[in-house]
């Protein structure tokens, strides 16, 4: 694609961004619309968001989302007036000890994935196949949300049981052995369900989920590919080059397709950009825009996004019916990457926990 | 720039994850070191079985003139490194650059693991009690006094998770290969030098690559390691050893709270002995496990330790490259800093006095922008009681403690070589009867002086091999 083509298609993805912010922030700041938390907030805020935030550059007049304010009750503060005759689901994130982090979601994870699915390569994905979900279950998302896109898909899909929140506490004891076998019991799920003849030809999973699972097979002389599946989206924990060439070239092979994403309770789902060899497996991330948006600010100053190639902390924002957050300092940081024919807005490349939380951080539990 | 491949049995991998390894001094990078994942390594694992049947096409005796050989080649030879080469003064060179141990140090260790190997077949029949080798091959056979016996190897290759501060530890390993167990080692992140290069010494000396792996990377490389090999070896501190405690394939090396005990039959002389303890608090900057932490004598420590303070408290640090240079830098930022602070908090308990600061003309703590060193300290302990009096710590550092004869067995804790100064029979029994002592010196012996004809911290045999029942024959009636 041509330099003038891709910039058009940014200066039209910025438009669209632009009129998105503005309809987001109308919703959920109006009194006939708006969550009670927002509207609450906006009592506190020293300029008048219906006003006064016309595009997207805009937000950063929000202080930025605490997550903070997410732990604890009641849930119902955060459904906007103008669904609140809806069905509400609530998704959960850490809560390993004390209180977790909820979400309140309606509808947000079926169109996220609904969205995601238009990106799957259908050749590797074929329609009305079953899937495997092979990654956390209980209050998170992404067991319903990958459960909704096999069925958008046409298929059905085949989930484990596996609590992240008890693998957490075998590691904060330092119970190697208890994290091991407890990796064993839920790949002897998987493998239990990849044997029953349910024709499953599609799986999310954790990449160390899938590295054990593979591990697993080969050592009952079979293999992903040999199990039946074609297409593999992955994500949910750290997914460096390293591994992307390792999967690809030895635990895979190259009849089994794989695909990176990216991803939270908060935002939702930012796929990879398509492999491209001469990337060399370098991963890169593009936000849903305009349903959210990720950014790579200075470590310095959070409003200040870094220049193409450089290195920065992930600043998500999610600007959906259900759910605003405007500007949210993710634990991740890496490098801004330029816009893509396919994603006309800015990526991110080479995620990994942000330096500062590194070394207190318990990463990859699944 | 060097670039060090990770080595997949024997075969050069280039990874897309690489770390640069940098002089401690200035920070400018060393070397580039590639670096494995774990899913690697676990894939690698499957085909570990291959490396014993590779070995065992060698007879043991071939593999220890193999490593004869090796010894001349890592200790006098230019050898191959990832894209370029190093010679013994390069080595020792990056090894002190990277590590913060002074170069004459590292050159030490290069001829105590050089003598390991080169006296590779009389450390085997020491360490099997004269056991036929190809019994060890072929997993059983008659010994010369008429008795059938076996043994069967536990793994087919030995794991090794190292760690960056102390080169002296490579010792442990080196039988592995002559013993026909392949070895995968993921080397300390500072201290890549010596497992490549013993690698490429085995390999130039006739043992095939394929029975070795190299994993440099992060933690998750040493837990792949410790998860697919079935006897590992892993060094870190009382937490890790504390972790593995009980578990039969992992050996966790930690801390050794070696000492010095002086009966009440010799105290009386300890003039006569301070040189013994002063390099054994001393030598190799007192990295090492086997390195003197503790001196316990009924009565004349006050004396002992002041001469051992008046002796240690000037020694001050000289730069890596001079011959002389005593001390060993702390280059993980903050650690030095930590362990001072911790001193100094602890010689404040009752019954702690710190003996070397009147000698040192300056703080224990010499702090640089990238580095710092501590300087040697004598802590005296008027009893047991302050929780100092047993303590070890990365540096020239002893406590003198005041300790009844009769009560020092029970107080001493797990002590991994203990130098006893006695002639009392009843004493040397129970001397010996102690469990809670590994390697134990009657006599004049310092601490650091490791006879490698003895096993250390357990039998490297007993570790990897299993002796049990066989019989190809009828047993006599009965």
């Amino acid at each position: 694609m041509s330099d003038t083509a891709l910039a058009a298609k940014q200066a039209k993805a910025k438009e669209l961004l632009d009129e998105h912010t503005r309809q987001t922030v109308r919703w959920h700041f109006s009194d006939e619309t708006g969550c009670p938390f927002w509207l609450e907030k906006k009592r506190e805020l020293k300029f008048d968001p219906l006003r006064e935030v016309n595009c997207f550059e805009d937000l950063k007049k929000f202080p930025n989302f605490e997550d903070e304010w997410l732990r604890g009750g009641p849930i119902r503060r955060w459904v906007p007036k103008g669904l609140a005759d809806k069905p509400v689901y609530v998704f959960e994130t850490g809560g390993t000890t004390g209180i977790p982090k909820s979400r309140m979601v309606i509808e947000d994870h079926w169109i996220d994935y609904e969205n995601f699915s238009d990106t799957l390569p259908d050749e590797h994905f074929p329609r009305g196949s079953n899937w495997l979900m092979l990654g956390p279950s209980g209050p998170r998302r992404l067991r319903l949300a990958v459960e909704h896109l096999a069925q958008y898909r046409g298929g059905i899909c085949f989930c484990v049981d596996l609590d992240p929140r008890w693998v957490v506490k075998l590691l904060k004891k330092g119970d190697i052995s208890g994290v091991k076998a407890y990796a064993d019991h839920v790949i002897d799920q998987a493998v239990t369900i990849l044997s029953a003849g349910h024709d499953i030809k599609c799986a999310f999973a954790t990449p160390k989920l899938l590295e054990a699972l593979a591990l697993k097979l080969i050592d009952k002389g079979s293999s992903i590919e040999e199990s039946g599946i074609k297409g593999i989206f992955a994500g949910g924990t750290e997914f460096t080059p390293q591994w992307y060439r390792f999967c690809r070239e030895e635990l895979l092979g190259p009849n089994v397709y794989i695909t990176p994403t990216y991803g939270n309770t908060l935002m939702g789902l930012a796929c990879g950009k398509p492999f491209d060899p001469a990337d060399n497996f370098k991963i890169t991330y593009y936000a849903p825009q305009p349903r959210a948006v990720i950014e790579t600010v200075e470590f310095k100053d959070y409003n200040q996004v870094v220049p193409y190639g450089s290195t920065g902390r992930v600043k998500l924002y999610t600007m959906t019916k259900e759910l605003f957050v405007p500007g949210f300092m993710e634990r991740d940081e890496g490098e801004r990457e330029l816009p893509h024919d396919k994603y006309p807005w800015d990526g991110i490349s080479g995620t990994r926990p942000f330096h500062e939380f590194a070394a207190t951080t318990t990463v990859g539990v699944y | 720039m060097l670039e060090i491949p990770v080595i997949r049995w024997g075969q050069p991998y280039e990874s897309m994850e690489k770390d640069k390894i940098v002089h401690f001094e200035t920070g400018e990078a060393v070397a580039t070191v590639n670096n494995a994942n774990a899913g690697l390594i676990k894939m690698d694992m499957r085909k570990q079985g291959k490396a014993r049947d590779i070995l065992r096409q060698f007879s043991v005796e071939q593999l220890c003139s193999m490593a004869e050989k090796a010894a001349d080649l890592y200790l006098n030879a230019t050898l191959p490194l990832g894209n370029g080469t190093q010679n013994p003064q390069e080595f020792c060179r990056m090894q002190s650059a990277t590590t913060g141990l002074p170069e004459h140090m590292c050159a030490g260790n290069m001829k105590k693991n050089a003598y390991v190997l080169r006296n590779m077949r009389h450390t085997l029949e020491a360490l099997t009690r004269g056991l036929p080798f190809e019994i060890l091959t072929k997993g059983y056979g008659m010994e010369s006094r008429g008795v059938m016996v076996s043994y069967q190897a536990q793994t087919n290759v030995l794991g090794m998770v190292l760690p960056s501060n102390s080169p002296g530890v490579h010792t442990l390993w080196m039988p592995v290969i002559p013993l026909q167990i392949g070895l995968v080692l993921k080397p300390g992140p500072q201290e890549p030098w010596t497992p490549y290069r013993i690698y490429e010494a085995f390999a130039q000396a006739g043992v095939p690559r394929e029975v070795f792996c190299i994993y440099p990377g992060g933690p998750e490389c040493g837990a792949a390691v410790l998860e697919t090999c079935n006897r590992a070896m892993i060094f870190g501190g009382l937490p890790t050893v504390e972790r593995y405690h009980g578990n039969p394939r992992v050996q966790a090396h930690g801390p050794g709270f070696s000492k010095f005990l002086l009966g009440d039959d010799m105290v009386d002389q300890w003039e006569k002995y301070i040189d013994l303890m002063a390099d054994s608090i001393f030598v190799n900057s007192g990295r090492s496990c086997i390195s003197c932490s503790g001196i316990w004598a009924s009565r004349h420590t006050e004396e002992i330790a002041e001469a051992l303070a008046k002796r240690l408290g000037p020694v001050a640090p000289l730069p890596m490259s001079d011959p002389k240079s005593p001390l060993a830098a702390f280059t993980v930022p903050g650690a030095a800093k930590a362990i001072n602070a911790q001193i100094e908090d602890l010689v404040k308990a009752p019954g702690a006095t710190e003996v070397t600061a009147k000698y040192r003309n300056g703080d224990r703590h010499v702090a640089h922008e990238r580095y710092d060193f501590l300087r040697p300290t004598i802590v005296h302990c008027s009893s047991t009681e302050p929780p100092i009096a047993n303590t070890e710590y990365m540096f020239p550092f002893c406590s003198v403690v005041k300790c009844p004869q009769n009560e020092m067995l029970k107080k001493i804790g797990t002590t991994l070589v203990a130098s006893c100064l006695t002639k009392d029979p009843k004493w040397s029994q129970e001397l010996l009867d102690a469990t809670n002592i590994d390697r134990l010196n009657i006599g004049e012996v310092k601490t650091i002086q490791l006879h490698w004809m003895q096993p250390h911290e357990g039998n490297i045999i007993d570790f990897l091999f299993r002796a049990r029942a066989f019989q190809n024959t009828q047993p006599p009636s009965h």
